[in-house]
């Protein structure tokens, strides 16, 4: 089915936004609550979106409350703006409430993200809006929503610490690398969305507000700017972000999280930004890696080599 | 209300574009409450009856529906505005503060936060917004602000609050999670101090 498809035909006569402003004000009134409450999640009458759940219909319910007429909106995927997913919410909300969009992350105003959070730093006044699944960071520990409330009630955060110390006697070290288990204002232990764990410092006393979506699991909830988010660790196994062996293939940089992208089937991949637009603003102010295509056409030999292996 | 009740006050001075004064309303709502002790200042046009002023009108009208059982204060409480908000929201009066989602109130005269709804340590968001009317949102005793949405402490200087307001600010942030989030509106200018702002006068020893 095309992204098109998917979204219906029948979206001629639609209120702004899609919602109707009952659903809105419930919504609005649940994200108030959650961003008053760092870290707890607020539940939430969750409308039918013209879109399969998985789609992000949490956060689109978000985004689609607090969307109006001056912002501008960025939709990621996994970092990219130019997937599938991205594309198609990008294409509803400009249908639907007639907004600006961009690639931009500075440029933005709401930012929607499934999976990553942006590389450059976000600012005062941009909201990002997370795509949840599972928002429960309990639920594989506890799968009785009235257990894991209770235990959220109480504080009752002792079972999350087992599971991560399972990990450490069995690997050595805390295997989990997506959807590691945040503190919110020393508060609410929260499930950050399956981001990748590198990004988990970043909602650490952000500039920008950042609000999570869960549409199946009826759930807002919400990180306030300048909110302390600790991820769990142990003092004798401290809390670590992925490192990369190797900058960015195409711009060369580092510190930053890549995807492995396989270039032939004898073995030969790259790793390249997960954050597209961050790769493109560097390489549009000049910056290289070593399979850069206007690299690779000026005839340097290392490329030859080092693609061969 | 009776029918006989529904005047022309009743049917004007809502919002003249319903949806986006709505979202306009709310998204300084969400600044405010994202940021506390940041002023935001609402959009003119909506004119509810004396004597609920400008600024908890708009607020009402951008969130208060069938779903939101309201509370009015003696001080607010008239038979036109009961009309006014039955009309433009929906919104049924509560039985009692302590069974509203929002409550309007004036500043000197406001009831104990205690009274109001404060959730339950499951849901903690099953909570009154009180939207506190004062008479400015400067002038006033130093207060210095710290928690989520702060970058390090900021100050600000309500006037028109009660004597007792720090005492009972401490004991509702005493309960956190649960607790009454305050929505402070002066004119159409609006801050709001949600529960987990910390509260202290500035020649207070600052919070740990
Ligand atoms: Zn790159």
């Amino acid at each position: 089915m095309s992204a098109a498809a998917a979204l219906g035909e029948d979206l001629a006569t639609y209120n702004f936004a899609y919602l109707d402003e009952q659903t809105k004000r419930m919504i609005r009134r649940a994200i108030l609550k959650a961003i008053a409450i760092p870290g707890y999640q607020v539940p939430f009458a969750s409308r039918e979106m013209p879109m399969p759940y998985g789609w992000g219909t949490g956060g689109v319910q978000v985004t689609a409350s607090i969307i109006g007429p001056q912002d501008v909106l960025k939709v990621i995927d996994q970092g990219a703006d130019d997937t599938t997913n991205a594309v198609s919410i990008r294409a509803f909300f400009q249908k639907v409430a007639s907004v600006a969009v961009t690639t931009k992350t500075r440029e933005a105003t709401i930012i929607q993200t499934r999976h990553r959070i942006p590389e450059e730093k976000l600012q005062a006044g941009q909201v990002l809006v997370y795509q949840v699944p599972i928002p429960e960071p309990l639920r594989f520990l506890e799968p009785r929503e009235t257990e894991t409330r209770k235990m959220h009630a109480l504080e009752e955060y002792g079972l999350m610490h087992v599971k991560l110390y399972e990990d450490i006697a069995r690997h050595g070290h805390i295997a989990t690398t997506y959807a590691y288990p945040v503190l919110v204002a020393g508060r609410y232990v929260m499930d950050p969305s399956p981001t990748p764990k590198f990004d988990n410092p970043k909602m650490d006393m952000s500039d920008a507000l950042q609000l999570f979506g869960a549409g199946r699991e009826k759930r807002i909830y919400a990180i306030p700017p300048h909110t302390r988010v600790v991820s769990l660790d142990f003092e004798d196994h401290p809390f670590e972000i992925q490192t990369f062996d190797e900058p960015c293939a195409l711009c060369g940089a580092e510190g930053v999280y890549l995807d492995e992208v396989i270039l032939d089937d004898r073995g030969g991949r790259m790793f390249v930004c997960s954050d597209t637009d961050h790769c493109e603003d560097r390489r549009a102010a000049g910056h290289r890696g070593r399979l850069s295509p206007d690299e690779a056409y000026a005839g340097h030999g290392q490329v030859q080599e080092d693609t061969g292996r | 209300m009776s029918d006989a009740r529904l005047s022309t006050l009743a049917v004007s001075g809502g919002f003249s574009d319903p949806v986006f004064e709505a979202q306009a309303v709310f998204r300084a709502l969400m600044d405010v409450t994202a940021r506390p002790g940041t002023v935001h200042t609402l959009p003119a046009g909506v004119a509810p009856p004396a004597p609920l002023g400008q600024g908890p009108g708009a607020v009402a009208l951008a969130l208060c529906d069938p779903d939101t059982p309201v509370w009015l204060d003696r001080d607010i409480d008239s038979e036109s505005v009961r009309a006014w908000l039955s009309f433009q929201c929906g919104a049924p009066l509560a039985q009692g503060p302590e069974r509203s989602a929002f409550a309007f109130v004036k500043g000197e005269t406001m009831p104990d936060m205690a009274d109001f709804a404060s959730g339950t340590q499951e849901y903690p968001d099953r909570s009154t917004t009180l939207v506190v009317e004062v008479e400015a949102l400067d002038g006033g005793a130093a207060l210095r602000l710290e928690g989520p949405g702060i970058d390090g402490q900021r100050r600000i200087a309500p006037r028109g609050l009660p004597a007792t307001f720090m005492t009972q600010r401490a004991a509702n942030r005493a309960l956190f999670p649960r607790g009454v989030d305050v929505v402070l509106v002066a004119g159409l200018c609006m801050m709001a101090l949600p529960r987990s702002t910390v509260v202290s006068h500035v020649n207070e020893p600052e919070a740990g």
